[in-house]
């Protein structure tokens, strides 16, 4: 692993992006950039672009409309890339699961990484994910750089969950 | 002819933590046009909740928006406590607002916080961030979480304060007041601040009340309008009068909503030294019939609700009104003429709401 993955990967880039929830995650995402939580002491930047980002934050439930722009802005940001799902909407589409419009959790329209539950839930869980997620930002620069034959592997490796909390 | 280029503003942006799209149509770098597309947050909530018991429904009418999450609770409650003709408990509806006018106190110093961070102030952002926490803070000592709380049922509150609380929170309120007062100045004197806001975006008094405005956005153009003026729950004891300023711009709308995080604070001072002792909760047994209209404020203005039920467990309609909604409307009048770089502490100004606004 070089200098500049490793780096990379002990830096992660955020982006955020709402699927369709009902805001109280989307503060409480926002509330670890300040001054109490400063997500920036482990090297999280939130940042504007899908293509400088290395991870991204889904927030809420996928519905018909949010999923075709969470799959675009999936498919601009560059590998590896880590996604962490916010909250029970994100996670299983929680109290809104008997709607229409809902499809189900952020995993309908992309692969997730990292799950978290909560309604909505702590910073301090939420800062334990991102973390989480850049453990995994790691392993997958580590797999890029030695590929490992994917008949040896179980099912378990870059798109499995980790649950915290 | 200058020639014209579409720009699609979000639904992804940094500026807004929620997805909004307009469609910019700009000549050069002036805006002359913007269609917004909505419902990118839509859940159908409104149908979900026909589907519920009415009971369980208070918890996804808190979940119309995280933000003003309590203020949803208590007008919902306050229907269902209608049409069951419930007497809610004074202590009850003391609680309810100083729970309320926290939530305004943190939803206007989020707003104030992204505001800043719109035209790039980023400390000024921090800063009003940090004293939300505060506020925060109570919301969890005294209702258990800090954005959704689920303290407010039918019939009164789940939870209550103790003596020692609310000796702590009259303390804290007034901490709260001092922290704020050192961020007032900037906000109401910056130059950087006023460079970027005064004239900017105008919407005058007549395009307000016609394109039915409401809340902060209908105030800061002149008109005294609050649903808070109605005295609903203990606020007819409390001399409330709406904050108003003139000019309509968005330097009126940041003004109106740093004083309104001011009164909030009194507000709550007052309640809580008022306290009234006694019950908290009533118990409640039938089941509902008839339908019913509630107003009351919410941080972003007048919110509707309406529900409609016929003896059964569940409602046979449930219709919210938000006041995102009706800010829509204005918000188009005041976007073309300005230029593409304020189009962002434009669209801020009015406090836009997407939960709301599609639930």
């Amino acid at each position: 692993m070089n200098l500049v993955h490793l780096a990379q990967a002990k830096s992660p880039w955020v982006l955020h992006y709402d699927a369709s929830s009902c805001n109280g995650c989307d503060i409480e995402t926002v509330a670890c950039l300040t001054p109490l939580y400063d997500i920036e002491r482990f090297g999280a930047v939130p940042i504007g672009s899908p293509k400088h980002a290395d991870m991204l934050l889904v927030t809420g439930n996928v519905n018909h409309k949010s999923k075709r722009v969470l799959r675009n802005i999936y498919d601009q940001m560059t590998e590896p890339k880590v996604v962490v799902a916010i909250g029970i909407c994100a996670t299983s589409s929680g109290v809104f699961h008997q709607s229409y419009n809902v499809l189900g959790g952020a995993d309908q329209a992309v692969p997730v990484d990292v799950y978290i539950s909560g309604c909505p839930p702590r910073p301090e869980a939420i800062i334990d994910a991102i973390i989480m997620g850049a453990e995994k930002l790691k392993k997958k620069w580590k797999e890029e750089e030695h590929p490992v034959k994917r008949s040896n592997q179980g099912s378990d490796t870059e798109r499995s969950t980790a649950d915290v909390g | 002819m200058p020639s014209r280029t579409v720009i699609p503003f979000g639904p992804q942006h940094p500026v807004f933590p929620e997805p909004l799209q307009l469609t910019l149509t700009v000549e050069d770098e002036k805006v002359v046009e913007a269609v917004p597309s909505l419902g990118y947050v839509h859940r159908g909530l409104e149908k979900g909740a026909e589907l519920n018991d009415f009971v369980k429904n208070i918890y996804l009418a808190e979940r119309v928006c995280g933000i003003c999450s309590f203020m949803h609770s208590w007008t919902y409650c306050s229907c269902i406590e209608e049409l069951l003709n419930i007497e809610v408990p004074p202590r009850a509806e003391y609680l309810r607002l100083i729970f309320a006018e926290l939530s305004r106190v943190h939803s206007h110093l989020l707003w104030l916080g992204l505001y800043a961070d719109a035209f790039g102030l980023e400390s000024l952002f921090m800063q009003c961030w940090r004293v939300r926490e505060r506020s925060l803070d109570m919301q969890e000592a005294a209702g258990g979480g800090r954005v959704i709380l689920s303290a407010c049922t039918i019939g009164g509150m789940r939870r209550n304060l103790d003596e020692d609380m609310r000796r702590a929170f009259i303390k804290e309120v007034a901490e709260i007041r001092r922290d704020f007062e050192r961020l007032v100045p900037v906000f109401l004197n910056d130059y950087s601040i006023k460079k970027r806001t005064v004239g900017v975006g105008v919407l005058s008094k007549e395009d307000a009340q016609s394109l039915g405005a409401v809340g902060p956005t209908l105030r800061a153009s002149g008109v005294r309008s609050d649903a808070r003026m109605l005295g609903y729950g203990p606020y007819k004891e409390m001399d409330f009068e709406p904050v108003v300023e003139e000019d309509g711009d968005c330097y009126a709308r940041g003004v109106v909503r740093v004083k309104e995080v001011l009164q909030a604070l009194d507000l709550i001072t007052r309640a809580l030294e008022r306290l009234p002792e006694g019950e908290i909760k009533v118990n409640f047994r039938g089941r509902l019939k008839g339908e019913v209209f509630k107003r009351m404020e919410q941080p972003r203005g007048e919110m509707l609700y309406y529900v409609r039920a016929s003896r059964n467990k569940n409602l046979d309609r449930f219709r919210i009104r938000t006041p995102t909604f009706a800010n829509i409307p204005p918000l188009l009048k005041m976007l073309p003429g300005c230029d593409l770089s304020d189009v962002p502490v434009i669209t801020l100004s009015i406090d836009p709401c997407i939960s709301c606004t599609e639930r």
